[in-house]
Parts: structure tokens; sequence; C-alpha cells
């Protein structure tokens, strides 16, 4: 039995090992690097999916907001700080802006307090509403001035110069919040809940991070971002990604190692529990939002991280580069396949699939360039001229296949998490 | 006056129309919830099927429209509201029944319905291409302009074809719903499937054929409100996803397995949103000079490009205080 399962995952990897090396020889080494560090960085995005969901079964929808958000602070603290910006007056305004966003904080905060002097309910909710009212559109006329003169005078704030790793942490940490807010509302309802509210905030951040034009340049996007080692100028291309790769490999080793420790030890078989039978693990005592809660925010700070590694490998932050399709449901596809709650299956998955995703864009081109060569000279049929964009919304459609179909033949994946029976 | 005519037609009249639109893919929503019992992810793309079903019929018989005085779309509502209810009961049939079936927690529906939404996104995209269409391909939208009958105002108030169309759709289908759920039979066993599967098995009802009449119901409203949108405004392939977050707040707000709640939600979400990316500015224009501060130029709570946190925030705000929502549906 045990034998049995190590040939078929090691076949799996050998496999996948040699689908990369076919990749670097045919496309050179510096592209075969390049989607090596990408997978990696997806790696540890997908190594975050599978706590939550592998680990607890809870259904976040939401990872592209949460990627996003890592690529934010990776972009802000590292980026090099714009001195113009910082000795002019709009950076006091700007502080201005915020202490009124403090005092607005304060009020809110004070009116929520009347209970305690035991206001009547019928007084202290219109009292909320009104000052909520009144101090958002007291916040927001503060803030559109100052970022107005903002983006026309200097472009954007610019970065904070910071060394990378601190903009890494601080994209987990910051993933990590949102998703203590998302979480604490969410988790103690119906699991359908979490998906719900996942898919709109990873909404509403993207639509922040395009419209926050003082704080992200929006659309424009932000480049080159600094690495944390020697860039492609300084060691050449090759030298430079394998660097990178190097570190992002490191992180994935103690990721990994982490979680390993964890799903070994009480913790996991704890959340195992809670995954498998909520109401006999409540009844023995454990509090199973609290659990819950831990893991969605331990993911979400993955997330984050990987997030902020891609936007610095990639060298630049585009708001709109984050969509559904590249940053959550790929990352979906990654782990049912790999097998949920297996890390290692995970990994797999991860590198299996982006290679996978990478290539099938010269694949179908190729195909579809010849299907359209030869219809046009044997039928005389003319391709629609936007042929090549609508064919790779076949993508798409293989993408949503693909989920309905493992989650039906193989709901476990190609490496199952394997149940640990102590008799 | 010109500026209470303004706020009749950018909240009054907007509100009913989008309030509908959300309404009717509620009603789909939050049927599928209390019977199935999973989140349908895929509602808001078989909206979008519905008006591309109803293009292809309009392209086909273009001339049926005009010699009934009627929009094409429209009158070839019926039949893509057909098709879609075929589509959506073999999508069940090919995707969540097996998993039903194989007893699976109703996340991972929620997850095979992620699935059938981007199956459906990529056909939709890759058949049509991703460019926006117009519905009306032999006629014209028809437009009225209601003059006020009073002095100072010389703006009409302005309302669409489609509009009045909706509006008299929806309050059909709600009153065919009403009688439906409360008279007939089948409507009955659904609701007490709703209230407690396993005692309505028990109890002798044919549960396969009240999913299939909710996919039924749930497929063709999703079809109308995709059709009467896209003649409102146009056929855009990414309708769905400005639609998705919304309903689903729709029927929670209204309280799951509740029509009539999620009929309110509609309105709640729809007016919430039209209500808070109005210039509220322009109402108080005329009171300037009585003003104690300056009036800004711009007076709306939410600038029209995160129109879609209203929708997040009511459900984010629903599932803090009152997570059964308003009409006390169910705790799933």
């Amino acid at each position: 039995m045990n034998t049995q399962w190590l040939t078929k995952e090691f076949g799996l990897c050998m496999a996948l090992a040699v689908s990369i090396l076919l990749l670097m020889v045919f496309m050179g080494s510096a592209y075969g690097i390049r989607v090596l560090v990408e997978a990696s960085c997806y790696a540890i995005i997908a190594l975050g999916l599978t706590i939550q969901w592998g680990y607890a079964g809870l259904f976040n929808a939401g990872i592209m907001g949460f990627v996003a958000i890592g690529g934010f602070s990776a972009m802000l603290l590292t980026f090099p700080v714009n001195q113009g910006f910082w000795s002019s007056d709009q950076a006091s305004d700007l502080g201005q802006a915020f202490l009124k966003l403090l005092g607005a904080v304060v009020i809110v905060w004070a009116v929520v307090q009347l209970r305690r002097l035991s206001v009547p309910r019928s007084i202290r909710l219109p009292l909320l509403l009104i000052t909520l009212a009144v101090a958002y559109l007291w916040v927001v006329n503060g803030f559109a001035p100052v970022t107005q003169a903002i983006v026309s005078q200097h472009g954007f704030i610019g970065g904070f110069g910071m060394p990378v790793w601190v903009g890494w942490l601080v994209g987990g940490i910051l993933a990590g919040t949102v998703a203590y807010f998302i979480g604490h509302i969410c988790l103690g309802l119906r699991s359908d809940y979490l998906a719900i509210a996942t898919l709109g905030v990873a909404e509403i951040i993207k639509a922040f991070l395009k419209n926050s034009e003082w704080l992200t340049r929006g659309t424009l996007t932000v480049s080159p971002l600094p690495w944390p080692v020697p860039s492609a100028g300084e060691v050449g291309f090759i030298t430079a990604r394998a660097l990178y790769l190097s570190v992002t490999a490191v992180l994935i080793a103690i990721i990994f190692y982490l979680l390993h420790a964890a799903y070994k030890g009480p913790w996991g078989r704890m959340m195992r529990a809670i995954r498998d039978n909520e109401l006999s693990s409540a009844a023995m005592g454990k509090d199973v939002n609290q659990r819950r809660l831990e893991v969605f925010i331990l993911g979400c700070i993955l997330m984050g991280i990987g997030g902020a590694g891609l936007a610095t490998f990639n060298g630049i932050f585009d708001p709109n580069g984050y969509l559904p399709l590249h940053h959550t449901f790929l990352i979906w596809v990654m782990v049912i396949l790999g097998g949920p709650g297996n890390n290692l299956g995970t990994l797999f998955g991860a590198v299996f699939v982006y290679v996978i995703w990478i290539m099938s864009e010269p694949v179908a081109l190729f195909i579809l360039n010849t299907v359209s060569y030869f219809g046009n000279l044997w039928f005389a049929w003319e391709a629609p001229s936007d042929f090549a964009s609508r064919a790779l919304q076949a993508r798409v459609f293989s993408i949503g296949l693909i989920i309905t179909l493992v989650l039906r033949y193989a709901p476990k994946g190609l490496f199952p998490e394997k149940v640990q029976q102590y008799s | 006056m010109n500026e209470f005519v303004f706020f009749i037609n950018n909240v009054l009249i907007s509100g009913v129309v989008i309030g509908s639109i959300y309404a009717l893919g509620a009603v789909g929503i939050t049927l599928i919830f209390s019977i199935l019992r999973f989140a349908h992810f895929a509602h808001a793309d078989l909206m979008t099927l519905g008006a591309f079903f109803a293009f292809f019929l309009t392209a086909l018989f273009p001339a049926i429209g005009p010699a009934l005085g009627l929009p094409t779309a429209f009158v070839m509502l019926p039949l893509a509201m057909g098709l879609t209810a075929l589509t959506a009961v073999y999508l069940d049939k090919a995707f969540y029944k097996p998993l039903r079936a194989q007893g699976v927690k109703p996340i991972v529906l929620v997850m095979a319905s992620l699935g059938v939404t981007l199956m459906l996104q990529g056909l939709i995209r890759m058949f049509m291409g991703t460019s926006s269409r117009n519905l009306y391909i032999d006629d014209r939208k028809g437009i009225h302009r209601i003059d006020v009958p009073f002095e100072l105002a010389n703006r009409p108030i302005v309302i669409t074809d489609p509009q009045i169309l909706l509006i008299l759709f929806l309050v059909v289908a709600v009153i065919a719903l009403h009688l439906f759920l409360t008279r007939s039979k089948l409507g009955k066993a659904m609701r007490a499937m709703s209230d407690n599967p396993d005692l309505a098995r028990v109890s002798g009802i044919n549960t396969q054929k009240v999913v299939t009449v909710t996919w039924i119901i749930a497929g063709s409203l999703a079809a109308a409100a995709g059709t009467l949108l896209s003649l409102d405004v146009s056929l855009k392939p990414d309708l769905s996803f400005m639609l998705l977050l919304p309903i689903f707040a729709a029927a929670i707000v209204g309280g799951v397995g509740h029509p009539y709640g999620a009929l309110a939600g509609g309105f709640v979400i729809g007016f919430a949103e039209t209500l808070s990316v109005f210039n509220w500015a322009v109402l108080l224009r005329p009171f300037r000079d009585q003003l104690w501060f300056d009036l800004p130029a711009n007076l709306a709570f939410v600038p029209t490009e995160y129109k879609i946190t209203v929708p997040f925030f009511i459900l984010l705000a629903i599932l803090v205080w009152r997570p059964t929502g308003l009409f006390k549906g169910k705790v799933l």
C-alpha cells in the first residue's frame, strides 16, 4: 500500500521535472527560470489556500484581493522615496487629512460609547447614523483636494524606500488584517457567506487600488520595483532570476516546514477535526469560530506574501493586472488538482498547473493560426478579426471545466491527503 | 423644480429599474439557496446567457417586433426564458446532481457553481466576442418624455419602453409566482421542501420534480432580468460580473428562502445604490443662500467607480446585525 502511493507520487514528480526540462530546452533557460519563479510565488499563495480549504474547509473566493494587497504593500514600502512630494506642502496637507480621519473615528467611537451613559437606543441609533454620514462627508471632502493636488503636481506620494523583505512582511500583515475583519463577520455564519463576502472584498480592494491615484498611480502603474537580489542589469538575466528563485525557494522551504509541523501537531489535528465534524469538535470544547479565524488569517498572510513576491519579481505594480481568473481561479485549480490538505500535492499542483497555463497561450495561438490558415486555404473561410482574443477565452472555459471535473471525479486531487490511522 | 425632476429621473426611476433587475435575480438565488441549499454563483451568468438567447432570436426574426409594436427582444422573451430554463435544468443534471448524489458538503457545490460560471463566461465570450451589442436590431428604443405640470419645471421626466416593460413584467411575475407558491400543489411542495427536505421526502413529495421546477423558475426569471436589462442599456458579456454581488446581497438582505424578501431586498439594494451615487448638492442648490456652509460641487456619498461597495457594505451590515435578513429567513 505504502510503496504504491510512493511510485505514483514519484512518477508525477518525475513527469513534472521532465516537462520543466523540456520547457527550458525549447523556450530558453532564462524564460524557464522566469516561469519557475512565478510558479514559486503562486506556490506560496496556493499554500495559503490549502490551509484554508484543505485544513479547515474555508472557501475563499477572493484570493485576488489579498494577492493585490501584497503587491501594493511591496510597491508602497520598497519604491524609492518621492522627495518632491515630501518636501512640498502637500505632505502636511495629507497629514491633516489623516488627522481628520482620526478625529472622525474618535467622534464615531464616542457616539457608540453613549450606550454606557444609558442613552436610549431610539436616540443613539439616529444619532449614530447622522454622525456617520456627516463625519464621512467631512473626511471625504478633506481628502479630495489634497489627493487631487498630489496627483496633478507630483504624480503620487511615492514609496518609503525600505528593504524588500519589509514590504513582503507588511504585505502579509495587511492581508491578514483585512482577513481578520472579513472573517470576524462571516465565519460564525454559513460557509457560503464567506465565499460571497471574499468575492466582494476582492473587487473592492481592486477598485480602491485602481482609483486611488495619489497612492498607487492607478492605471499608470508603478515600475520598476527594487529586487531583493542583484537585478538583471548587474549580473545578467539568468543569474538574477536564479538568485530570485533561490530566495523564493528558501521561503517556500521555511513555510513548508512550519506548515508540516503544524499539520502533524495538535493544532493540525484539531483543525481537521473541526473540518470533518464541526459539531463533535464543538462538543469537545473547541472554539470553532476562533480556530477558523486563525487559519483564515494565516492563509491570507501567506497569500499577501506570495502576492508581494509576484509583484516584486514582475517589477511592476499594475492594479488592472489583477484578474479573478489569474489570481483566484487558477490558484483554486492548483490546490484542488494537487490535493487539498496535502502540502506536497499543493506544491506539485502549483508548478504543474502554472507550467501548463503558461504554455497554453503559445500552443493555442499556434493551433489557431494553423486552423485559420487551412480554413482560408481549403474553404475560403475568413477568420473574424478578434479570433485570437476570442480563442483565448477557451482558457476560461477549460479552467471552469477542470474545476467541475476534478470535483466530481477526483475530489481528493492527484496527491490525496493521507489520513493517519492510530490504532 | 428642475432639481426635483432630476431627482426623479436619477433616483426614483433608475432605482426602480435596477431594483427590479436585482429582485428578479435574487428571487432565483433565494429559491435555489433554500431548496438546494447552496449559493449558486452561476446565476448571474444565466442572466447573460438568457440575454444572448434573446439576442440570437432577435437577429433571426428581426421583423416580428415592429409588426406587433413591441421591441423584438421582448416578443422573443418567452422563448429565451424557455431556452435558459432548459439550460439550467441540464446544467444541474450534468454538474450539480452527481455531486449531490455523492453527498458532498454544500460548499463543494458552491465551488462547482464557480466552475460553471467560468465555463458559461468562456463559452459566451468565445462565440460572441467581448464587445458590447445592442439588442435593438431593426427597431428603435422608444423614449417617453413626460412634461411636469408645474410652472418652474421645464425638463421632462424620461422613461423608456424597456423600463416600462420591465416594471410590468415584474408585477406579472410576482403575482404569478405568488399564486404558484400558495395555490398549486407543486408550489406547496416547494415550500415544504424548503422548510424541511427530509420531512418533505418522507411525506411522498417527488423531490426531483421540485428541484427541476426550481431550476425552471430560477432560469426563466434570470433570462428575463438579463434580457430586460440589456434592452435598457446594452448587452455586454461581462454583465454578470457587475450583478453577482448585488443579487446575493439582495437575497441575503431579504432573508434566504423568502421570495418576497428577495423582492424587497432587490429594491433596498437598488435604491441604496442610486441614492448613494446621487449628487445631493443638486437638491440643496436652490437653498444655497440659506445654508451656513459652502456647498461643495459634489456631495455624493459614493463616487460612481465605488458603486460596488454599496451592496457589499449592506451585506456586511446585515450579516452583523441580522443574519436572518429583514424578513426572518432561514439561519442556514
